[in-house]
């Protein structure tokens, strides 16, 4: 059994029949950890609130440990775990105070299910009579997760959790969300970050609503088309600009302080470099590259 | 009931560290009960006279100093024209001008019959109205003493009148604190009990935890218990410290039943807390939260007797406060704390009130929703 199958899941928003969400199909085993991943209003939190019955569906159907989302909406709610993106516990509560609330709300105690919040409860354990309100960012999201797993849920959403949390913050969260999963608890995840991407064990691209690739990271990566180089010159506009009027270039786009490039077709370096050079550019490096996540979703964009 | 009691546990929590709310609960009944009574005073007293008089005898004096005794008038201009009287009529220095006319005691003894002129700032339409009445009662009078003693100095036998004597039942000084006290009582219990639910729930909309909330098995009546229970018993707290300190500062004690009263208030708050509620269902923001109780608060507050005498409203008002709970609180209130009425004489208004509750906590629940 899947623990969370999507058929032709759709939304769609106001007068002006926007889809938020187009036509999603897609399952996610037990025990997986699996992302989400697009860009802000690729229609991520739209199927996040669908499948934690905060929002009913337009089209389609989709069930969650068993349960369909519109009709056993109940069992739903006392199954799975949610944190949303934007922070949403009681602020003038202590950090004890709510994770106590929340798992009197779902009939257990912090002491049933300690050993699964241990890991991250011990973190911010030296705040918890702090109000909720005035904690870091870093730690608001780590008493959410306390508070979203404190009734042993079989299935975890994770709405954007790592948005606006600094960079070693996020890869905590990360390590968390691995050691959950030996837990043996399915975690879908969703996050704007590419870079994240590799770190869940398949990911869908979505995009305007539509999936754009269900696969592993690494199929993904693998899959991308093209042999890509990053490329690199004193002058980043020039060469950009350059680029882009060369006849053999088939995409190129600023990528840090490179540029990733693929051409047309096989092609030299030397070629390449020699025409860079010609036309006015100093300090030209090029070289071949694996392709990340961010350039295959570039790639299945431009599509 | 469980959950129930974990939700009112941490309402509670939330409520107490609340420094605001704490302090409106506090200081809002003793403050608005202490001074508004004072000041939302019907009596007009201080208007301000300006007297022309061109006789200069000892009739107009004695008229003057009547007058001047009453307590309600005070004399700002003694002119001997009518334009300098109006002059100060036009600084705002005087409300009322009262013209003697040359010869006044003199016709008067005479030829039985005299006319004085009163002129009359009535921009301010009450104190206009009652000084007005003020001075013609008080004139009355004089002219009544000067009779009998002018008449019956001539003909030694005593005049024949008609005394009306009246006696002020309930409120037998006619005091207009002890009518305001349970009028602005009913409006605090109103404020308390409306504008904290709807705020409070709107805030856990804009505040986002009500979507964490919707996610668990937390049920809807649950919630909605968890949020009326805990205003249903502020307005109670409410309700006493107000009936205390309308003793304490008033001596106004109820005359009626306390239990009666009680009963009362316990139904109105459901319906308020309802009302509070149904505004929650239709507001994302606090704000808006806010402008709706506002404006439904001054209707109910214009609307509820507790300024303006019902009775003497227009017939389409008089039909719009029939749907204003307020006003059946407002009248109610009256009735038990002054006339002392009893449950008997209530039924009306608690059959009233309770439709209200149910019907407005029926349609707050029905348009209540978990999932959008």
């Amino acid at each position: 059994m899947h623990a969370v199958k999507l058929n032709n899941l759709t939304k769609v928003y106001g007068k002006e029949k926007s889809v938020a969400v187009d036509n999603v199909s897609l399952t996610v085993e037990k025990g997986e950890l699996f992302g989400l991943i697009g860009p802000d209003g690729a229609g991520k939190t739209s199927i996040f609130r669908m499948l934690t019955t905060l929002l009913l569906p337009d089209g389609g159907s989709a069930i969650v440990d068993g349960y369909d989302i519109v009709k056993d909406y109940a069992y739903i709610r006392s199954t799975v775990g949610y944190m949303p993106g934007k922070f949403s516990l009681y602020p003038d509560l202590t950090v004890e105070e709510n994770l106590s609330f929340f798992a009197t709300v779902f009939g257990t105690t912090i002491e049933e299910n300690y050993h699964l919040i241990k890991d991250i409860y011990i973190q911010i354990e030296k705040f918890k009579h702090r109000r909720a309100g005035k904690l870091s960012g870093g730690m608001k999201q780590k008493l959410a997760l306390c508070c979203a797993l404190i009734h042993k849920p079989t299935v975890l959403f994770l709405d954007e959790p790592t948005t606006g949390v600094d960079p070693v913050s996020r890869k905590e969260f990360w390590e968390m969300l691995k050691r959950l999963k030996q837990q043996g608890i399915t975690i879908m995840v969703s996050t704007p970050y590419m870079d994240e991407a590799t770190l869940c064990d398949r990911i869908a691209l979505i995009d305007q609503g539509k999936i754009l690739s269900i696969e592993t990271p690494e199929n993904i990566t693998r899959s991308y088309p093209d042999k890509l180089y990053a490329v690199k010159a004193e002058n980043m506009y020039a060469l950009l600009k350059t680029m882009e009027s060369y006849e053999h270039a088939a995409s190129s786009y600023a990528f840090g302080e490179y540029a990733h490039v693929s051409f047309r077709e096989a092609i030299s370096e030397d070629t390449v470099k020699r025409y860079l050079q010609d036309s006015g550019l100093s300090g030209v490096e090029l070289r071949p590259i694996d392709a990340t996540i961010e350039d295959c979703f570039i790639n299945l964009l431009k599509k | 009931m469980r959950t129930v009691r974990f939700l009112l546990q941490k309402e509670f929590r939330q409520i107490f560290r609340n420094k605001a709310i704490i302090a409106m609960i506090c200081v809002m009944p003793v403050v608005q009960l202490a001074v508004l009574p004072w000041a939302a005073d019907y009596e007009v007293k201080n208007v301000n006279l300006a007297v022309v008089d061109h006789d200069h005898s000892t009739f107009s004096r004695q008229l003057i100093q009547t007058v001047t005794a009453s307590g309600y008038f005070r004399l700002t201009g003694y002119n001997d024209s009518y334009q300098d009287a109006m002059h100060l009529v036009e600084r705002d220095q005087a409300d009322l001008i009262l013209e003697i006319p040359a010869g006044f005691e003199r016709n008067l003894v005479r030829e039985n019959q005299q006319k004085l002129f009163v002129a009359v700032n009535a921009i301010n339409g009450t104190k206009a109205n009652l000084g007005g009445a003020y001075l013609a009662a008080i004139i009355k009078n004089y002219n009544q003493t000067i009779r009998t003693e002018l008449v019956s100095g001539v003909t030694g036998d005593p005049l024949h009148l008609i005394e009306i004597t009246s006696s002020n039942w309930f409120n037998p000084l006619m005091n207009y604190k002890v009518y305001m006290v349970p009028g602005i009582l009913a409006i605090l219990i109103t404020m308390v009990g409306g504008f904290l639910s709807a705020l409070n729930i709107v805030k856990e909309k804009e505040v986002g935890t009500i979507e964490q909330i919707n996610v668990t098995p937390i049920r809807k009546h649950h919630f909605i218990l968890g949020k009326l229970i805990p205003f249903w018993v502020l307005g109670n707290i409410v309700f006493t410290l107000g009936l205390i300190v309308s003793w304490l500062i008033y001596g106004i004690v109820p005359e009626g039943n306390l239990a009666v009263l009680y009963l009362f208030i316990a139904i109105y708050l459901v319906s308020v807390l309802g009302f509070g509620l149904l505004v929650s269902t239709f507001c994302e923001t606090q704000q808006q939260a806010m402008f709706i109780m506002f404006f439904f608060m001054m209707l109910f507050v214009l609307l509820g007797g507790l300024f303006t005498s019902i009775d003497s409203m227009p017939e389409w008002a008089k039909t719009v406060t029939r749907f204003n709970p307020v006003r059946y609180l407002i009248e109610v209130m009256r009735m038990v704390m002054l006339k002392g009425s009893e449950i008997k004489n209530i039924v009306a208004h608690l059959i009233i009130v309770t439709l209200f509750a149910i019907g407005l906590n029926a349609l707050a629940i029905f348009n209540y929703k978990k999932t959008s």
